[in-house]
């Protein structure tokens, strides 16, 4: 697991030139340039361009910047590939990945464009967004393909709709959501839950995101910028919680420093995952304090 | 035979200019009868009223803003007196809208010769801003009108004011009856100080009537009429809660600012204005104020449903209410004690006895453009041209213990941050944050406010910055051009002119 934050991840269609210019103001953990569903057949060329150009401005410092490309197998997936690599994004993000050949694929041609432009080799990551029944099934496989990737993302729309199913009260996600995040946590990254599309419910996307997080969720995928604010408070730790996790620290620092192998806090052992997780809980408050 | 006071005075010299008394009628013949006693005043047509009330051709005649967008009677009665044959007359309205276009005529025609206004929008804006009138027009804010009429610069001979109800004496509000616009805030200036003034009741109530924002002994004339305003036009592109989240996030800087700023007190004071951002503003604040466990001691200004909400939760203690700018507002004058209507002269004139501007703490206010001196625009656009209007911009600005401008960095492709203001309105040196949703900045006049909100880990930075990075995103606009003839003049709220608007080219 690495060290970032991926609490949100913004989707931005592609084609909004407003919207991607300023975007960052919202300060979104990652923010996801859409070139796929989210842009129309005619406007193809146009969002490309415009997101080539939104990644060389220089206002992401402390956003992680993803683009969400069409996939190989269409006219415009290699384009877009080209575009984004050379522009420096940070993550790739493969829709409808249903294999873990699909990611080694992408990842070949990755390497390909770093090459050709210059830059280093395994700098551009990638993430695998899961949409279907086939990609539930070979999770593990696709989550451990590349030591690219940084994370799995769960799509809801396409998987309930290939599924025979609709979207309810999350029963109709649950294995997915399990079988992504034990993917995930196995190969090491980050996992990350589907969009919540009722932008005005917010009490319904409150409810969500109190199961995702207690499932063990590293984020979500947002399509407002006003659930930002809602999630990263929702993720925040209380101050009970904040003063536990620096107690816990500074109990494993001070066992560190006396050479034990097995540091205690009030007669209890804390081991290695519970001082790794009081780093995250103090990490969040970091970014966004304490729990309003 | 009946001794009359010629009798009682013979022989005795009456000092030059002083009459025998003659009878109880000789200066008053509407006592003579109960119906004239009672009825006088009420005129049976807007066109009887209008020639009772002397007007003559070249003089000023005024009206008052309050339906904004939902105005009925402005045009209505231009376009009486374009037909009565009235001609060069000087109209001053409290403000223009868009919903007056069809002055444009009466213009062209010479019925109107000169304007002073708060504001305009829309087509007649636009026209002259292109050129239509012959003489600039006058900008004022909503202080510096009450202060033109005191200085004696703008008297106003007829005043036409609309209510909702009225008496057969001129006892008058906007807190009754149908059409109702709240409070008569700009209309309770023109009642006092023009030298005729001319109602138009959209229902005659029984005598007398109450509460009198405007009273009988400031009335002539009172003219039933069938609708004086939609009130549902008001708050139109004004007062909304927004769910947008660029103008939220404004709002909660904003709010942040407020709250760090050095003013956030038990019985502090603020006006939040009516935009997007502004009344979100509002709510943010409502849990900052209960976290801290303070309330505010007044609200000022333009009142809408929010401050309305935040004083009935028992957060705001009295509202200073000159202009409501939703139905919520607008009731809870009618039926709250604790809700006040003031005048523009009690609200923002600067050589009023008093002016509650210069009682609030913190304002937030709006701008079309802000450059790098902190001046604002609320004027003209982007492209020269005319849409929006002074109000109590400069007034609040000035009187404030901080006034906060807020808005979006950019706006489309138009930056809001600019290097030099097309139209200045409010002079930097009394502007002290600006909110964007790119961040703060802060007048070097006030280092003591720059250094708190810093220290409270707000994203503060300088207006320099904020003009590159706006620059970075849009590239430098390509100048306006105008033409050397001056369109229109910007009136300090002291009187002085501040800046002109030239014509627009093309």
């Amino acid at each position: 697991m690495s060290n970032r934050l991926r609490r949100s991840m913004l989707f931005l269609p592609g084609s909004n030139a407003a919207m991607l210019s300023t975007a960052y103001v919202f300060k979104p953990d990652s923010i996801m340039f859409d070139l796929e569903d989210a842009v129309s057949l005619r406007e193809k060329d146009a969002a490309r361009l415009l997101v080539f150009h939104a990644l060389r401005l220089p206002v992401w410092e402390g956003i992680e910047t993803v683009v969400r490309i069409n996939p190989l197998s269409t006219p415009f997936g290699m384009a877009d590939l080209e575009a984004v690599v050379r522009a420096g994004v940070e993550v790739v993000r493969l829709p409808k990945t249903d294999t873990a050949d699909d990611v080694r694929a992408l990842e070949a041609e990755v390497e390909r464009i770093e090459r050709d432009c210059g830059r280093e080799v395994g700098s551009t990551k990638l993430m695998a967004a899961i949409e279907s029944a086939a990609g539930v099934v070979n999770a593990l496989a696709i989550a451990t393909s590349s030591k690219r990737l940084i994370g799995i993302a769960l799509a809801g729309f396409d998987y309930v709709m290939d599924m025979q199913t609709e979207r309810g009260d999350g029963t109709e996600l649950f294995y997915a959501r399990c079988a992504v995040l034990h993917a995930a946590r196995y190969a090491k990254i980050d996992a990350f839950d589907v969009v919540f599309g009722d932008i005005n419910d917010e009490e319904g996307f409150l409810k969500e995101v109190d199961l995702i997080k207690r499932l063990g969720f590293n984020g979500k995928s947002l399509i407002n910028p006003r659930q930002i604010e809602l999630l990263h408070n929702a993720f925040a730790p209380t101050e009970e919680e904040v003063d536990y996790a620096r107690r816990v620290v500074a109990a494993a620092e001070a066992g560190e420093r006396q050479g034990l192998g097995v540091v205690s806090l009030n007669g209890k052992m804390i081991d290695a995952p519970v001082i790794d997780h009081a780093r995250v809980v103090l990490r969040r408050a970091e970014a966004s304090g304490v729990r309003k | 035979m009946t001794q009359t006071a010629k009798d009682r005075l013979a022989g005795v010299p009456l000092p030059s200019g002083l009459e025998a008394f003659s009878g109880v009628t000789a200066h008053a013949p509407h006592l003579a009868s109960r119906e004239e006693k009672h009825g006088r005043k009420l005129t049976k047509s807007l066109e009887d009223a209008i020639r009772a009330s002397g007007l003559k051709n070249g003089m000023t005649i005024s009206f008052h803003h309050s339906f904004r967008e939902g105005d009925k009677i402005i045009n209505t009665v231009v376009a009486k007196l374009a037909e009565m044959g009235f001609r060069d007359l000087t109209l001053a309205p409290s403000s223009l809208l868009s919903c007056n276009a069809p002055l444009i005529e009466h213009i062209r025609s010479g019925v109107i010769r000169r304007i002073y206004t708060s504001g305009m929008r829309g087509k007649l804006a636009d026209a002259i801003s292109h050129g239509l009138m012959a003489e600039p027009i006058n900008v004022h804010s909503h202080g510096g009108r009450v202060h033109l009429m005191d200085r004696g610069e703008l008297v106003i001979d007829v005043a036409f004011l609309s209510v909702s109800t009225a008496d057969p004496f001129g006892n008058a509000n906007a807190v009754t009856g149908k059409s109702r616009c709240g409070s008569l805030g700009y209309a309770m200036v023109d009642a006092d100080r023009a030298k005729t003034v001319i109602l138009l009741a959209e229902e005659i109530v029984a005598y007398p009537n109450a509460p009198a924002s405007i009273r009988q002994d400031q009335v002539d004339f009172v003219v039933p009429v069938e609708q004086i305003g939609d009130p549902s036009k008001i708050s139109v592109g004004a007062a909304r809660a927004t769910t947008n989240p660029r103008e939220l996030l404004i709002a909660r800087l904003a709010a942040d600012a407020m709250e760090h700023a050095g003013y956030f007190e038990d019985g502090f004071s603020m006006q939040t204005g009516t935009g997007g951002s502004a009344t979100a503003t509002a709510r943010f604040l409502e849990q900052k104020m209960r976290r801290k466990g303070i309330r505010a001691g007044f609200a000022l200004g333009g009142i809408t449903g929010s401050i309305v909400d935040l004083h009935e939760k028992g957060l705001v203690g009295r509202i200073l209410d000159t202009q409501s700018f939703d139905s919520v507002a607008a009731q809870s004058l009618a039926k709250n004690a604790e809700h006040l209507e003031i005048s523009t002269n009690f609200y923002a004139n600067l050589t009023a006895k008093a002016a509650s501007v210069d009682r609030v703490d913190m304002v937030i206010l709006s701008a079309l453009e802000i450059d790098l001196d902190f001046n604002v625009n609320v004027i003209t656009g982007s492209d020269g041209v005319m849409r929006g209007a002074s109000g109590g911009h400069s007034d609040t600005a000035a009187g404030a213990g901080l006034a906060i401008v807020v808005g979006p960095l950019i706006r489309s492709r138009i930056p809001t941050v600019v290097e030099r203001c097309t139209t200045v309105v409010t002079p930097g040196e009394t502007v002290g944050v600006l909110v964007t949703d790119h961040g703060i900045a802060v007048n070097p006049n006030r280092p003591d406010v720059a250094e708190r909100l810093k220290a409270a880990g707000l994203p503060v930075t300088t207006i320099e910055d904020l003009h590159r990075r706006a620059t970075m995103l849009t590239g430098v606009p390509q100048p306006i051009e105008f033409l050397d003839r001056v369109v229109g003049l910007i009136r300090y709220r002291d009187g002085s002119v501040i800046d002109a608007v030239r014509q627009v080219k093309g």
